[in-house]
């Protein structure tokens, strides 16, 4: 059986707290919104990565003109 | 602050069902300020995100940019659109039964003539280098500015997990 995906609605006025069912709208946004966010964590992951190889290759870079770790290390902060 | 600080409603505690969606509706508009508290945790891993949405509004009138620090490591930062923040709730998997703590600051929530505005903090509660913390910064902007009266934070993948609560606030300033 299916899960089914309910909301929780507090009425400010009345006091009224209801438990029902998400609308077709609302489960269409769900698949929306999750999609979106599938694509910006990968373009976030990707942005990461290469951010992460182009430091990576700086450094190697540096050290290969003699400076040390220390030295390096010391150029971030 | 007791005196202008009041809930508004009732506080909604998530049951053994999980809930994908929970709204604060028909707020009173006699209040300055809002303010929702959020301990919540997913039932999911991802990948998701929550999205706030104001008066039913889904339409891309929002904007959001965060920034966050872990335990280590360079922090982090994002920027989305279309009302969708990130990392309401704990994720399902990291350190077991832990909450995140959230709270959404909402100023000016009546007026008819300025976008609306949300600051948020929020604790992504973990047992490991990786929990964060976040400040994010949102905008609704709709073509017709209105008063907030429903506040709806919705995650789209899973749901809020059991006993995962809200509570709303109102600000009334003297």
């Amino acid at each position: 059986m299916a899960e089914v995906l309910t909301a929780i609605e507090v009425n400010c006025t009345t006091g009224e707290v209801i438990e029902r069912p998400l609308n077709a709208e609302e489960l269409a946004q769900r698949e929306i919104d999750m999609a979106a966010h599938a694509i910006e964590v990968a373009e976030r992951e990707a942005a990461e990565a290469a951010a992460a190889e182009a430091k990576a290759s700086a450094q190697a870079k540096l050290a290969a003109l003699g400076l040390t770790a220390d030295e390096i290390a010391a150029l971030s902060k | 602050m007791a005196t202008t600080y009041s809930q508004i409603g009732s506080t909604v505690t998530v049951g053994a069902g999980g809930s994908a969606t929970i709204s604060f509706s028909s707020i009173p508009s006699t209040y300055t300020d809002l303010v929702l508290k959020v301990s919540a945790r997913y039932s999911a891993a991802g990948p998701f995100d929550t999205r706030l949405t104001f008066n039913g509004n889904t339409s891309a009138v929002y904007a959001m940019k965060s920034v966050n620090g872990a335990g280590s490591g360079v922090p982090g930062s994002a920027s989305e659109s279309a009302g969708v923040s990130t990392w309401f709730g704990a994720v399902q998997g990291v350190t077991a039964s832990t909450f995140n703590n959230v709270e959404l600051y909402i100023p000016d929530y009546t007026s008819t003539t300025m976008a609306k505005s949300a600051s948020t903090e929020h604790v992504n509660e973990a047992n490991q280098v990786d929990a964060r913390g976040y400040l994010i910064t949102q905008l609704w902007n709709p073509s017709t500015q209105a008063v907030i009266n429903t506040i709806s934070i919705s995650v789209s993948s899973g749901t809020f997990t059991q006993y995962s609560t809200a509570t709303l606030y109102g600000i009334k300033k003297n």
